[in-house]
């Protein structure tokens, strides 16, 4: 392995530590179509700079090359962009945004699974590019909310007339935000935990 | 103007993307790709995959002698806490050799673990309520 000398790796800098209290963490993740302003939206609230982690992936048994008929393995490179709001001293929540290829997304072991929940970012002049992520949310049961990423030029839609285009049920919260604002990109955690905590309630009802 | 219609989609209803048809699937490769520690069959005794991407690693010693210089880089960036994101982050390296890297030194008793609180089917209240507290600060 070509591994850099371990004094030149650039680690957190002072004020990016976390305190020796942080006991546990929880993720929230990000999703939507390219360009719809995930990774703005992780930088508008986290506390550090935004950090790239990434993952190596083979192609097999994805069904992308069946075309071609071929067995052999193409090695994929995902990446994933987050940020991290320290909650307490104890608790610290990280933000994931998922440029890239959204098929890839899904094959990623355990980034939907433990998530608190997702919030799905549209862009109304393309509204059709998250319809599949959606449906994976669906399917693995991971709770979401609807941010649409207010473009100048894009056309709008009144909630409702949304609602029905994107076939969500009514408990599913819609919002409009402006992801390069911090006060907004909040709000819209905010609305998702909120949804979360409805969810719980509900749950711990029946 | 109207905006293109989608369809709602529930649990458990099969993947939209259907298996490849016409190579025979070997084992464990039916749906999902293998991680590079599978492929490199490396990690140890310890599944690697009870490590999660915000698990928060902390150095329980100074790097040995003997340790690796990923070792020892991954020993000095947990003086304080820091998810397994970050270190893939500040190492270059993508999650799953994090992954295996982690997994030698847990089972050295290098470095300790502090797992993540991951969903559960009815959510912990006063976790989320703690959540919506710490982002009412921001």
């Amino acid at each position: 392995m070509d591994f850099k000398s371990s004094d030149t790796i650039p680690g957190p800098r002072t004020e990016d530590r976390l305190p020796h209290t942080a006991e546990a963490a929880v993720k929230i993740v990000i999703v939507g179509g390219f360009g719809v302003g995930k990774t703005t939206m992780v930088g508008s609230v986290s506390e550090i700079r935004p950090l790239t982690t990434e993952e190596t992936m083979t192609q097999a048994g994805i069904g992308i090359d069946d075309n071609f008929g071929s067995a052999s393995k193409t090695a994929t490179t995902v990446a994933m962009d987050f940020g991290r709001i320290s909650i307490t001293d104890q608790l610290v929540l990280y933000l994931f945004g998922t440029p890239g290829q959204e098929r890839f997304w899904f094959l990623w072991n355990g980034l939907f699974e433990g998530a608190l929940g997702a919030v799905v970012l549209v862009d109304t002049r393309r509204l059709e590019v998250s319809f599949d992520v959606m449906g994976r949310l669906e399917e693995r049961g991971v709770p979401f909310v609807v941010a649409v990423n207010s473009f100048p030029d894009a056309p709008r839609y009144p909630v409702a007339e949304l609602r029905t285009a994107l076939d969500l049920p009514e408990e599913i919260p819609i919002l409009d935000c402006d992801v390069r604002r911090r006060a907004s990109s909040r709000d819209v955690l905010m609305t998702l935990m909120r949804f979360l905590h409805s969810l719980a309630m509900k749950g711990a009802l029946t | 103007m109207t905006p293109p219609q989608r369809q709602r989609r529930s649990p458990g209803q099969p993947p939209a993307v259907p298996p490849p048809a016409d190579t025979p699937p070997k084992e464990g490769e039916l749906r999902n790709p293998e991680r590079l520690f599978v492929i490199g069959g490396e990690a140890g005794g310890e599944r690697a995959a009870d490590l999660d991407l915000v698990t928060l690693i902390v150095a329980r010693a100074d790097p040995p002698v003997s340790a690796t210089p990923e070792q020892a880089a991954v020993l000095r960036l947990c003086a304080a806490p820091l998810s397994v994101a970050e270190l893939s982050a500040y190492l270059s390296l993508p999650y799953s050799v994090v992954a295996v890297l982690l997994t030698d030194l847990l089972a050295a008793e290098l470095v300790q673990a502090r797992a993540p609180i991951v969903r559960q089917k009815v959510a912990d209240r006063s976790l989320l309520e703690a959540v919506m507290h710490g982002l009412q600060k921001l």
